[in-house]
């Protein structure tokens, strides 16, 4: 009896045994590639960033107030911009989580529209309406207001950028609110103002405090908006390394730039995250009843209406004139003369096939759209490869997953600056290489590849293979079988997401695209900046080319997502 | 004293309350029991000004409070998950209403105190509101209520979310305490055991309009229509039809009935047998046994023609049985 025992506990441990080895091989193989992807493209860059800041060359008085000026510049705006989103963002949140009116998912949709399209689309589109050449300053040619180049000018696109995460997180915490608390309140003597000042807000300011946190991590690390419509004049940290890296060629002083901004952006992500563990306990259970009413008194009236129209001006105007300035000559072309004819015109789109001789590159236009496309597939193809089988491993949550998983999503705290840099300083030899590009989107499209893919793999229960091998089905049959069509959807909108991040994707780009391979938002920018009607409507037909090659994009992701699969 | 006067309300184009009428006294209360979906809630919430009416009066003491914001009101509510406020304790909690009156602080603190007190609830002023159990949480809710001194106080299913034993604990409590007070209430519920057991008078909501109103006692005993004695659970309902004066036709036999109406012959009601045995009555019920239910003191007897009766012995399934019976005439 006792050897029988002891053989069979030895057998046991032997198959514990094996099964450990086996599954530490199997970690291996789907580990080996992301990591491998990782450590080359990653953190081998930040490492010689961190190694050049060592340098005494970074360390130098004049550096100290750049370094400074800089901070000084960044969180100035970032705190403005969160204020004036905030302003905007918190009676948004009231609007779409306490009343009912028509239009609301189309306005709703709408507010959300922004956040997903590339920084140049929005420049282009503000530019379009505001700009010295925009609709508006045609409308009116004496009008002497400037926006482009102000502080205003960033501040708006802020705000039009990331309302949706007020809207998103406050109103979702706002209706999950008990309205029972409020009626209560009412009940024991509270008027509507010290309802709102004694219960809701206070119930409410974990959800605020998180999602201000979130709008500023994403204002305090903004490039493309800073950029194209303040202007080098307003050098935050990251407009600041670009400075650095491509025109002063002063690479310690950017590298360093770049760790600040690296250690700021942590702690905000720090505090970010801990802040939003607590707002699922800080809020009363759900009740049945719902918070949604059409509005009732005058004064509620007059809010909903003036907040709709307010809200469908402010997201659809920019994005409405970028396409209709695209179909409008208001100013002469370059070396125009004679007659001139102003007005509806499908030039600005014909000449995007066509090599001028004034035109800034020796390729036509449209070749930059070639080139968007071909990186994009490449950077799909790339983030697929290297996000499943991190995705595989992730679904798992064992100790070493747990420790991998932050380490995998910490290129999404750096900037694409950043990488862009690190990339410049590594890579350096190989920047005449076309090749570059695809790697750099990869790297900032995995965190999402892996994020959309991971939910959708640990969706699917091991009983559903179990019970299909049991029925006699090999491994790839039971793949075939029960994991590809659940995850055929999911892969579906992971690959959407990487053809749009990489298509719209501008900071890193713009430090290590070649001039000869330009992609549409690096064209974009160039054709913007150009005198010159031709050069302005191009810069117009393109931008709307990629607004709207970004909708259809952000369309299909919605219907491929799996619902509820989580937002950020 | 409440006067509820000719309320009127829609719900998706039907009404949901129609010409709904009542006043409740000096240490009155009122229990109104429906179903759900009987508009009994909205019925609370439209006396607390939480919600419109489309016509119709709310008075106090005379005093039209139909146009009243609620927070001007002084009307106690009770919920039944409590709606206590997660981000303050026990003793701010029961504060709160005391502090939006501008009570100065010693007054606050004095009153707080007391009625912690009443509710048995003196120590646990400091907790967290989250900590405390079901029971606790609902002690709490009617402390905060009971502080403001309200001159009505108002229940929506307060006790719906806790178990059997500790309802009927806090039902006694309560009754206690509205007695003490002398503070008019409205209870609303669907349980009936609750009703009866708080109510100094019963209004049964049905389809929007009061269908039967009285004391426990009075409902019980004449509950005047098909839907309050099944809604109640009085007993076995009966289609008959009149044959002669005090004599009705039913599928089970006929029976012989005193009726307080006068009925013409051929014409239907309903009939109520209550499932008791009362021996030596001329109308009995009869029928194969399908089943036999212990119920603590007593058998609840199944019969194949679906008639129930209560039994202190458990007869054999299957075997016929007739048992004498007492039947009332609903309409």
């Amino acid at each position: 009896m006792i050897s029988h025992g002891d053989a069979e506990n030895t057998e046991i441990l032997n198959k514990n045994l094996r099964d450990s080895v086996s599954l530490w091989r199997e970690r291996i193989l789907l580990w080996f590639l992301p990591l491998a992807f990782l450590a080359i493209a990653f953190f081998f860059p930040l490492s010689k960033i961190l190694f050049l800041t060592f340098s005494t060359e970074a360390f130098t008085t004049e550096n100290f107030q750049i370094i400074n000026s800089a901070l000084h510049i960044t969180f100035f705006q970032a705190i403005l911009s969160t204020l004036l989103t905030l302003a905007l963002g918190l009676p948004s949140a009231i609007l779409f989580s306490r009343y009912n009116f028509r239009g609301k998912s189309f306005l709703r949709a709408l507010t959300a529209v922004p956040f997903m399209l590339p920084t140049v689309v929005v420049a282009a589109g503000f530019s379009a309406l505001l700009g010295p050449r925009g609709l508006i300053h045609s409308l009116h040619p004496l009008s002497s207001f400037v926006f482009l180049g102000t502080l205003p000018a960033i501040l708006v696109a802020h705000v039009f950028y990331n309302t949706t995460i007020i809207i998103r997180i406050v109103g979702a915490a706002l209706s999950s609110l008990d309205p029972k608390l409020e009626h209560a309140a009412r009940s024991l003597g509270a008027d509507s103002s010290r309802v709102w000042r004694n219960i809701t807000l206070p119930l409410l300011s974990p959800a605020i405090l998180a999602s201000s946190l979130l709008v500023f991590l994403f204002d305090f690390t903004s490039f493309g908006v800073i950029l194209l419509l303040g202007g080098s004049r307003f050098a935050t940290l990251e407009v600041e390394i670009y400075a650095q890296a491509t025109r002063f060629l002063n690479l310690p002083l950017a590298a360093l730039l770049s760790v600040i901004q690296l250690i700021c952006t942590l702690i905000f992500a720090i505090l970010y995250t801990r802040l939003s563990s607590r707002l699922t306990t800080q809020l009363a259970p759900r009740s049945s009843q719902s918070n949604l009413r059409r509005p009732r008194t005058i004064r509620e009236r007059i809010f909903v209406t003036t907040l709709i129209l307010f809200l469908t001006s402010f997201f659809l105007l920019p994005l409405s004139s970028l396409p209709l300035r695209s179909l409008f000559r208001l100013e002469a072309d370059r070396a125009q003369r004679g007659e001139i004819q102003y007005g509806f015109t499908t030039d600005y789109y014909a000449e995007l096939f066509v090599n001028r001789r004034g035109s800034v590159f020796y390729v036509p236009p449209i070749q930059a759209t070639v080139n968007s496309l071909a990186y994009a597939s490449a950077t799909v193809i790339l983030s697929i490869l290297l996000g499943f089988p991190a995705a595989i491993a992730l679904a798992r949550r064992t100790r070493l997953e747990k420790i991998l998983d932050p380490l995998i999503m910490l290129p999404l705290g750096s900037s694409a600056v950043m990488l862009g840099l690190g990339f410049i300083i590594t890579f350096g030899s190989w920047l005449t290489s076309p090749l570059l590009v695809p790697f750099a989107h990869t790297l900032i499209a995995f965190p999402f590849v892996v994020r959309t893919l991971q939910p959708a793999i640990a969706s699917i229960p091991e009983r559903l293979r179990l019970a299909a091998s049991s029925l006699g089905a090999s491994p790839f049959e039971v793949w075939k079988a029960i994991d590809f069509p659940i995850l055929r959807r999911a892969t579906l909108a992971a690959a959407t997401f990487a053809f749009t991040i990489s298509l719209g994707e501008f900071g890193a780009t713009l430090l290590i695209a070649r001039p000869e391979y330009p992609t549409i938002p690096i064209a974009i920018e160039r054709f913007l900046l150009q005198p010159g009607g031709l050069n302005y409507g191009q810069a117009m037909a393109m931008a709307t080319i990629l607004m709207t090659l970004t909708l259809v994009s952000i369309l299909l992701i919605e219907k491929f997502r799996l619902p509820n699969a989580g937002e950020f | 004293m409440l006067e509820v006067r000719n309320i009127y309300k829609t719900y998706e184009n039907k009404p949901l309350l129609n010409n709904i009428s009542f006043t409740a006294g000096v240490g009155e209360t009122i229990c109104l029991l429906g179903a759900s979906g009987s508009g009994k809630s909205t019925l609370l919430r439209i006396i607390a000004g939480l919600e419109p009416a489309e016509s119709g009066l709310i008075l106090f003491n005379g005093h039209d409070l139909t146009s009243t914001l609620p927070h001007l009101r002084d009307f106690g509510l009770v919920f039944q998950d409590y709606a206590l406020f997660p981000h303050l304790n026990v003793n701010e909690n029961v504060a709160f209403g005391l502090k939006m009156r501008r009570v100065s602080q010693v007054e606050i603190f004095r009153r707080v105190a007391e009625t912690l007190e009443l509710v048995s609830l003196s120590r646990f002023g400091d907790r967290k509101v989250t900590d405390l159990s079901g029971g606790e949480q609902q002690r709490v809710a009617l402390a905060r209520a009971l502080a403001i001194r309200p001159r009505l106080l108002m229940f929506d299913e307060p006790l719906g979310a806790l178990d059997r034993t500790l309802r009927e604990d806090l039902l006694k409590e309560l009754r206690a305490i509205l007695h003490q007070t002398e503070v008019p209430a409205i209870y609303v519920t669907h349980d009936q055991e609750e009703a009866f057991a708080i109510a100094d008078r019963i209004l049964i909501l049905h389809r929007g309009e009061i269908i039967r109103e009285g004391s426990p006692t009075d409902v019980w005993a004449t509950p005047q229509s098909a839907y309050v004695a099944e809604f109640l659970g009085l007993g076995n309902i009966i289609d008959g039809e009149v044959i002669a004066k005090s004599e009705f036709r039913t599928e089970y036999g006929n029976f012989t009935v005193k009726c307080p109406h006068k009925h013409a012959n051929g014409e239907k009601v309903k009939l109520l047998a209550r499932p008791l045995v009362v021996a030596g009555d001329v109308n009995t019920i009869s029928g194969v046994v399908t089943n036999a239910i212990f119920q603590q003191d007593r058998f609840k007897v199944t019969f194949d023609n679906g008639l129930y009766v209560y039994l202190n012995e458990a007869p054999r399934i299957g075997s016929q049985l007739v048992v004498p019976i007492k039947i009332e005439c609903l309409t």
